[in-house]
């Protein structure tokens, strides 16, 4: 029994000490990744507490003696006839329906963020189960789902998302759906080649071997171990997500232009582009920063543990 | 100790599993329309015997179908023909839901510990999964007892349980792969080349666990190697595989004393031995190990065989008894003069 | 055997000391704790151990290939009268070129896969001018040539190389002579039909021929020590068999030495002139190898016999050392095997003991041996 002493296990510390220090260390090579990080929570955090931030109810109240000014004194635009407005400061001037575009902005992130969590998370989760169901299953049935997603990715997404909006009229709810219709393919596609290389790994013989059915095998087994790269495609695609939503609404799918969201704002500076440029200008540059954020915070993630991925 | 062991186990004995001209081809497609152009002819027509409580080796190198074999066996895919047959049912086309009672009696162990256990499950739910599959344990309490006893049978602590894969080394991570095998109380294990990864004194230690729990639970195992020391070792009668056929088989001390085909002629003596005493001249094989994908009429073995005639080029050779229990497919005997026909 | 200029120097490698450690993030790695190793003219030395015992990284050392986190804290490796370590990096590359070769386990992932496995060889030769010459009189010479020449051959030699320095052999003639130098390496590493190999890919020749081929690539450089890492662990053992006949083949044609590392005492025992076990970074044993096998001393070394299979001889039960392999971060203190020995004694956890010669020729590193 002299054996039974013998397996220990190998200390622990070495290990969860070294990726830590590792991930500091490639954080530390990449700053751009910091910003990422601090944009994409920032981003969050002022979506979750934005209602306590700023009243929700201010952007119903429209002043049009307001409209377009601007009374930031610590910067001048150099432009003549800029309208001075009366009252308290607007940090980032009024827009054109008398409303602080500060404000508007602050309330108008959480609506694009959750938006494009919602797309992002039904597009990964038709994508995950079908590419997953496809690459195992193989067959009639991985043709069949390929086809469909072939002729969908067929179709230019924005196209696509018009045609939907135009024929089923515009609300956030048809937004979502329209966008995340033109987004799934491409999970589809990333798990099913993450499965397909899986599947032929040694532990999935033997959970056959053990007599496990392909569902057990495929739903707790493979699809947890093929996640990973779908996490970071997905964190990159929330940047992606806000850039097409704002696109849209900013083409005017939107159920109301009053409503504050980042499109929208945009749509409305758009035409006071040399009179009162701030309105384009910083909610264009939200848009851009967030959708940055997030595409920064992706890759990083990718590039702490992608690497790292073969233990 | 052997409370959750099935008693009758120990008492039985005679042919566990037969396996009858067992052919296993891979298509090869190509060409325009994918159309199969020929075939990987990896096990071309094997039958042999397994006793309850036996170990039969199978050797032979690379392409000669022992992995193959062995998966067949496992029904972890269907044969192209032949019969299975596990204490007395023929499970060679038996579909997935029919098959589910004999994963429970023939389990496998595989060559790479590293790759063969799923990285993120923890090794408690690792043996739980097999259990609750195949309803060993009455209550998950139960289930965590035998647990533990698996654990401590392979050599490892109940501590152990709770940790992932990868806190494990390689002989650490089979004998894992061996509890979980033996989590659902099989009576037949195949084991492909279960210490080929295996650093020397790690192999030493799980070879020894394997004969003992062979012993204490009455297993009979398949096992599948290209190291002829180990088989020696390991098993009681030894099968030498080549391109997908059995060219001899017997009881592995006769074997290794006495081969008398010329494949494992060679291959026994292309060996090298750890003693420098017996530094021998390698019998060198010409020529490179062949792929199963074209393989000519008669004899496979003749291209390399150092006493080919004509005659082997055109008929197959059968399998016929050269003594008790030492079979071995070849037209020649052992001094090459003809053989007599065998009367069947 | 033809004679070196080296003859008169018994050893054509030593190493002495040699402490390696790699920085990662989990710690520092002490690879290698004072490793001290001779390799003598002509032999071949088995380098024997399990994994993580260090051979590999003693074999990059000597080549001067270790990877970038890695530090020589100490030690020196000194060969035909130069240490490596302190070579400047332009002439290490040199060194490699002409005086090492190293023949690795997987020749798939070595050989380049869109050459054709001749011009592989031939391009080493074009690559050193001064091994070219020394090629061409071989192979007009028709033997494999080392070391000092006669005066015929001297004349030949001075007269190819003003030709080569002048330029007066044209291109043509050039490739000519390597492509019928390098085909008769083909040749003598016994690959069959060796113009038509030449012309082959890698993907098309099966593993036991790229390993000759691999081989043909060293002995091109006549080097000085050919380092060849676990060549016939990945392959079938027939072919395991034909490239270890190859080997002791060529030790009687070439006067090369050769470490040859295996965690394979059979193939050791095959082979080998002499063996030296490692451990942990460590020698722990060095003999002759009937001398080792007939009498180990190291108790690991007597554990690892123990645990091998003999194809020659049936089973009992294989005794096993108990324990296994330490981590290299935070290494045992004193001799490095005391958890796992047997034997083992209050001193062997407070030092570490020396590699002291016990019998002639026989080498161990243990505290019951003195030390």
């Amino acid at each position: 029994m002299t054996e039974l002493k013998e397996t220990e296990v190998p200390k622990q510390k070495s290990g969860s000490v070294a990726d830590v220090k590792y991930a500091f260390h490639l954080l530390k090579e990449n700053p751009l990744v910091i910003f990422g990080f601090i944009i994409s929570v920032g981003s969050m955090l002022v979506a979750v507490f934005a209602g306590f931030i700023v009243d929700p109810n201010t952007w119903k109240h429209v002043d049009l003696s307001m409209r377009l000014c601007w009374n930031n004194p610590t910067f001048n635009w150099g432009i003549v006839n800029v309208f001075n407005c009366a009252g308290p400061v607007y940090a980032l001037g009024t827009d054109s329906y008398g409303r602080g575009v500060l404000e508007m902005i602050i309330l108008g992130i959480p609506l694009d963020l959750q938006i494009a969590l919602e797309v992002v998370a039904s597009a990964v989760f038709v994508g995950v189960v079908f590419g997953g169901v496809a690459a195992y299953a193989g067959g009639v049935l991985e043709e069949i789902i390929l086809r469909i997603t072939d002729i969908f990715l067929a179709i230019p997404g924005i196209l696509l998302a018009i045609v939907l909006l135009v024929i089923l009229g515009r609300s956030f709810n048809i937004l979502t759906l329209a966008v995340a219709i033109t987004w799934w393919p491409t999970y589809l596609r990333l798990m099913r080649s993450q499965v397909l290389s899986e599947k032929e790994k040694p532990y999935v013989e033997s959970l056959r071997a053990m007599g496990a059915g392909p569902s057990r095998i495929l739903f707790r087994h493979v699809i947890p171990n093929s996640i990973y790269p779908i996490f970071v495609q997905a964190t990159l695609d929330i940047g992606g997500v806000i850039l097409t939503v704002s696109a849209l609404t900013f083409l005017g799918f939107t159920p109301s232009p009053l409503i504050p969201e980042l499109g929208n704002l945009a749509n409305d500076g758009i035409r006071y582009l040399f009179t009162a440029p701030w309105l384009i200008l910083f909610s264009g540059l939200t848009i851009l920063i967030i959708s940055l954020g997030f595409n920064l915070l992706g890759d990083g993630i990718r590039d702490v543990f992608d690497p790292r991925l073969r233990r | 100790m052997l409370h959750f062991w099935r008693l009758s186990n120990l008492n039985e004995d005679g042919t566990l599993l037969r396996v009858d001209n067992l052919v296993k081809w891979f298509p090869v497609k190509g060409g325009l329309l994918s159309r199969t152009i020929t075939h990987v002819r990896a096990v071309d027509g094997v039958s042999f015997s397994l006793n309850r409580g036996e170990t039969v080796g199978v050797v032979g190198e690379s392409g000669c179908g022992k992995t193959t074999l062995g998966r067949t066996i496992m029904r972890l895919m269907a044969p192209s023909s032949g019969q299975i047959v596990y204490d007395g049912t023929d499970i060679s086309t038996l579909g997935r839901r029919k098959l589910k009672p004999f994963r429970r009696r023939m389990q496998m162990v595989f060559q790479d510990p590293y790759a063969s256990l799923d990285p993120r499950q923890s090794v408690r739910s690792m043996l739980l999964e097999p259990m609750k599959l195949h309803h060993i344990a009455d209550s998950k309490k139960e289930a965590i007892e035998f647990a533990e006893e698996l654990v401590g049978r392979v050599g490892l602590n109940p501590d152990h349980l709770a940790r992932y894969p990868h806190e494990f080394s390689g002989g650490q991570r089979q004998r894992i792969a061996v509890a979980r095998a033996l989590a659902v109380k099989p009576d037949f294990m195949v084991l492909d080349e279960p210490t080929s990864s295996l650093d020397v004194s790690v192999q030493a230690q799980i070879l020894n666990l394997l004969k003992r729990l062979q012993d204490d639970l009455h297993l009979t195992y398949l096992f599948i190697s290209h190291n002829l020391a180990v088989v020696r070792q390991m098993c009681h009668r030894t099968a030498v595989m080549y391109l997908g056929r059995i060219v001899e088989v017997a009881p592995t001390g006769r074997l290794f004393e006495n081969p008398k085909h010329p494949y494992t002629k060679a291959l026994l003596s292309s060996v090298p031995v750890p003693d420098p005493a017996k530094r021998k001249q390698l019998l060198v094989l010409e020529g490179d190990v062949p792929s199963p994908v074209n393989i000519p009429p008669g004899c496979r073995f003749k291209l390399r065989c150092a006493f080919a005639k004509d005659e082997c080029s055109s008929r197959t050779p059968p399998l016929v008894q050269v003594e008790k229990d030492h079979w071995i497919e070849c037209l020649y005997d052992i001094d090459f003069a003809k053989r007599p026909e065998p009367a069947s | 055997m033809l004679r070196t200029s080296f003859q008169s120097q018994k050893e054509v490698l030593s190493i002495r000391n040699l402490n390696v450690r790699f920085h990662t993030y989990a710690g520092d790695v002490k690879a290698l704790d004072g490793v001290t190793l001779s390799v003598r003219n002509g032999e071949i030395l088995g380098l024997v151990g399990e994994s993580g015992c260090g051979k590999s990284v003693t074999s990059l050392a000597i080549a001067g290939l270790l990877p970038q986190n890695a530090e020589v804290v100490s030690g020196e490796v000194v060969l035909g009268g130069t240490d490596l370590l302190k070579m400047k990096k332009t002439d290490m590359r040199l060194a490699r070129l002409r005086d090492i070769a190293m023949v690795f386990q997987d020749p798939m992932t070595y050989l380049n896969p869109v050459l054709p496995v001749g011009l592989q060889i031939t391009e080493i030769l074009t690559d050193d001018p001064r091994l070219f010459v020394q090629a061409l009189i071989d192979n007009r010479l028709g033997q494999l040539h080392q070391g000092s020449l006669g005066k015929v051959e001297e004349q030949e030699r001075k007269r190819l190389e003003s030709q080569l320095n002048e330029g007066r052999l044209s291109k043509q003639e050039l490739n000519r002579l390597a492509k019928a130098y390098a085909t008769s390496m083909l040749k003598l590493v016994r690959l069959p039909e060796p113009e038509r190999v030449f012309k082959m890919y890698p993907f098309e020749l099966s593993g036991g021929m790229r390993q000759r081929a691999m081989i043909a690539m060293a002995l091109v450089r006549r080097p000085k020590l050919i380092l060849a890492d676990e060549i016939s662990t990945a392959l079938d053992v027939t072919v395991q068999a034909q490239i270890l006949k190859l080997l002791t083949e060529l030790k009687e044609k070439i006067d090369t030495s050769v470490i040859l590392i295996t965690h394979d005492l059979a193939v050791v025992a095959e082979v080998c002139d002499r063996v030296a076990v490692m451990y942990a970074g460590n020698i722990i044993e060095v003999a002759e190898v009937e001398e080792l096998f007939r009498n180990p001393l190291h108790p690991y070394t007597k554990g690892l016999l123990g645990s091998i299979p003999n194809p020659d001889a049936a089973g009992q039960e294989l005794k096993s050392i108990k324990g296994s392999v330490p981590d290299l971060i935070y290494p045992p203190n004193g001799c490095r095997f005391h958890p796992r020995c047997p034997e083992k004694f209050d001193n062997c956890s407070k030092q570490k003991p020396r590699l002291l010669e016990v019998n002639p020729g026989h080498f161990v590193s243990c505290f019951i041996f003195g030390g």
